[in-house]
């Protein structure tokens, strides 16, 4: 069997409490708040409806018989129900959230004020395109700006987030492949990959086979060599890596996919550290997505819509997906249906219905014509420099997997410097929580023992890195020093403390059950 | 009854033409607490090295190999509702399926109990 190599402990601990219990379960402005069902009645509501007017029933048997039980709440009880539970959030808006390869920069909020705009906010994807030249033309535009950045060809705006972005490119793989006449179904993924590139190829039909990671976390070219062959039909390459390094080898590599026949994904997730630095069709790559929200400061999660465009290169661009943005002479067409495609044109299919997240596109447009190409490259170098900040803060304390050198955007610590203590990286992690930090990325990459992957984005000031600094090197000295046991209760001042993640996976309740003596008298 | 281990941490002893299987104490100790796991299917054709289980942890997922190449004649099915027991019993209760041999001498590739603690030791 494959093996849990990570060292991540999965025994929970059971922490001893010691503040006093409240009357209310609250503890000061940390309300414990129940749930909508809990709280919610069926005889109360925020708004006031009319009575219907008289009408005839002719749903005959399929009538309702009982209530369906909605809950109901006045207007400012739902308010403080909402309010409270946005108080458990924590979020980029909070504090610094060094989630490694996540990239959880600020979002300016003239992205915000752009995207409601009339005439981008309150448009409608069925509406005559006619009335929406603008939108048409601010995605032609995002396309181009993503083009010139990358040094590629085409681009699909449409796929919804990074993993549909690498279904979309690897889908576009796979029908140049069946083009051509050929059935290679081996797709390479190396061993530090994001867990979504092997899935991705999976998915759509691929054979996933792993290139072996050299010890300082990057892709040896001649593991590459001997694994390819006329079975292959892509590589999935991260750069820079997950290891924060960048593939310094990636041309050779390239060279040696495209001889072989084989096409070269990268994953873009970490573009943010090369904007403006290197452009990824220079490196030889033949499609990547973009993840607007990490490297074009759209908002994260929660939810909400996403949005992850995937570039081409001239050997791919035929087969993008409808729609997509032809440029002609007196502006950009969105081309939507087959029946309007040109010779040359041989999209695999489409993605989404529509064209994709347009809010995402207004506020990435937003973000790169409030920073120009200028302020792009900058936000890059000063993403790379806060993350070597952070490590030569910590290098004397902590451990590096491959010695201490140069990172990208991010720095990866192992938990070299923890053995002994009887502190493990999940420990470690949660003692953060009570500093009032987002902890960073743990156990990724896999092939890394207790990773700690520190990502802290160009959006930092000197003073926050040398605060997060500082209350590492102190978490790093109670270890050290033998106060083990607040690292096991960690947290001791989030509104849970720690979690029993064996049994919420073993016996999750995922649906809310009425409580007995209210279902009794119900029936 | 023999039993033999492989490099992927696997067990499987031999009574005759049928084998049991199941994953080894250090690979539940490394895995960590499992919370589900998958069967083959009972008639299923494994080969030597193929995948034929899959054991989910708090945080790993990871495929079981079978051993040896065969066709699977019983499963262990207190194990979807009880994962746990491949924690507490690994090498007893916890055992994953049983399987035909095919051809017994796909035997001598295997790790002895002796070689297999040797290999275990050294990782």
């Amino acid at each position: 069997m494959a093996m849990n190599t990570q060292g991540r402990p999965t025994a929970p601990t059971t922490p001893e409490t010691s503040a006093p219990e409240t009357f209310t379960g609250n503890r000061a402005l940390q309300i414990e708040e129940a749930l909508l069902f809990e709280i919610g009645r069926n005889d109360v509501t925020g708004v006031d409806f009319d009575d219907p007017a008289p009408f005839t029933e002719r749903l005959g048997k399929h009538a309702r018989k009982s209530s369906i039980d909605l809950p109901g709440l006045s207007e400012p009880e739902a308010m403080r129900h909402y309010v409270r539970l946005s108080q458990k959030n924590y979020s980029i808006d909070s504090g610094l959230y060094p989630l490694g390869s996540c990239t959880m920069k600020h979002n300016p909020r003239i992205n915000e004020k752009m995207a409601r705009l009339p005439g981008l906010g309150d448009i409608h994807p069925l509406q005559p395109l006619s009335t929406v030249q603008g939108a048409v033309e601010l995605m032609a535009e995002l396309g181009r700006w993503l083009l010139e950045m990358t040094g590629m060809t085409s681009v699909a705006l449409s796929p919804k987030a990074g993993a549909h972005g690498e279904l979309c490119g690897m889908m576009a793989i796979k029908a140049a492949v069946r083009a051509k006449g050929e059935n290679r179904n081996i797709v390479l993924v190396p061993e530090s990959a994001h867990g979504t590139n092997p899935a991705t190829a999976a998915a759509i039909g691929f054979k996933v086979v792993t290139v072996p990671a050299r010890p300082d976390g990057t892709v040896d070219p001649e593991a590459v060599k001997a694994l390819l062959s006329p079975e292959v039909a892509a590589i999935m390459l991260t750069n820079p890596n997950t290891c924060g390094l960048f593939e310094r080898d990636v041309v050779e590599i390239a060279a040696a996919v495209h001889a072989a026949g084989a096409f070269f994904y990268c994953d873009g997730a970490n573009f943010n550290a090369i904007v403006g630095k290197a452009k990824v069709g220079e490196l030889g790559v033949d499609a990547m997505h973009i993840n607007l929200h990490k490297t074009f400061s759209t908002p994260h999660g929660g939810g909400g819509p996403g949005a992850g465009p995937v570039v081409f290169s001239e050997r791919l661009s035929a087969f993008a997906p409808l729609p997509f943005i032809r440029v002609e002479a007196d502006g950009p067409v969105l081309v939507e249906n087959e029946s309007e495609l040109q010779a040359g044109e041989t999209p695999f299919g489409r993605m989404v219905a529509f064209h994709g997240q347009m809010g995402m596109f207004v506020r990435a447009l937003s973000y790169m014509l409030s920073h120009g190409a200028d302020g792009l490259q900058q936000a890059s170098e000063d993403a790379v420099l806060n993350a070597n900040y952070v490590r030569a803060g910590l290098r004397d304390l902590m451990s590096q997997p491959s010695g201490d050198r140069t990172c990208m955007h991010e720095v990866l610590f192992d938990d070299t410097f923890l053995d002994g203590t009887g502190v493990t990286t999940l420990d470690f992690a949660k003692a953060m929580i009570d500093e009032g930090y987002h902890p960073m990325t743990m156990y990724f990459p896999l092939v890394v023992h207790g990773a700690m992957l520190i990502e802290p984005t160009e959006s930092e000031s000197k003073a926050s890195l040398d605060l997060f600094v500082a209350t590492l090197r102190d978490l790093v000295m109670k270890a050290k020093s033998g106060d083990v046991e607040r690292f096991h209760q960690a947290p001791l001042y989030a509104p849970r403390r720690r979690l029993d993640e064996t049994r919420a996976a073993r016996s999750p309740k995922l649906k809310w059950e009425k409580p007995e003596p209210w279902s009794e008298a119900a029936e | 009854m023999t039993t033999y281990f492989t490099k992927d941490h696997e067990w499987i002893r031999i009574d005759g033409d049928l084998a049991t299987v199941g994953i080894t104490d250090y690979a539940q100790s490394q895995l960590g607490d499992v919370v589900y796991c998958e069967l083959p299917e009972v008639g299923a054709t494994l080969t030597k090295g193929g995948e034929a289980a899959v054991v989910e942890s708090v945080k790993a997922a990871s495929d079981v190999f079978s051993p040896v190449s065969g066709v699977v004649q019983e499963v262990n099915a207190a194990l979807t509702d009880e994962p746990a027991k491949i924690n507490e019993a690994p090498e007893s209760d916890g055992w994953f399926f049983k399987i035909v041999l095919s051809d017994s001498g796909e035997l001598a590739e295997l790790f002895d109990e002796a070689a297999y603690k040797a290999f275990v030791e050294a990782l």
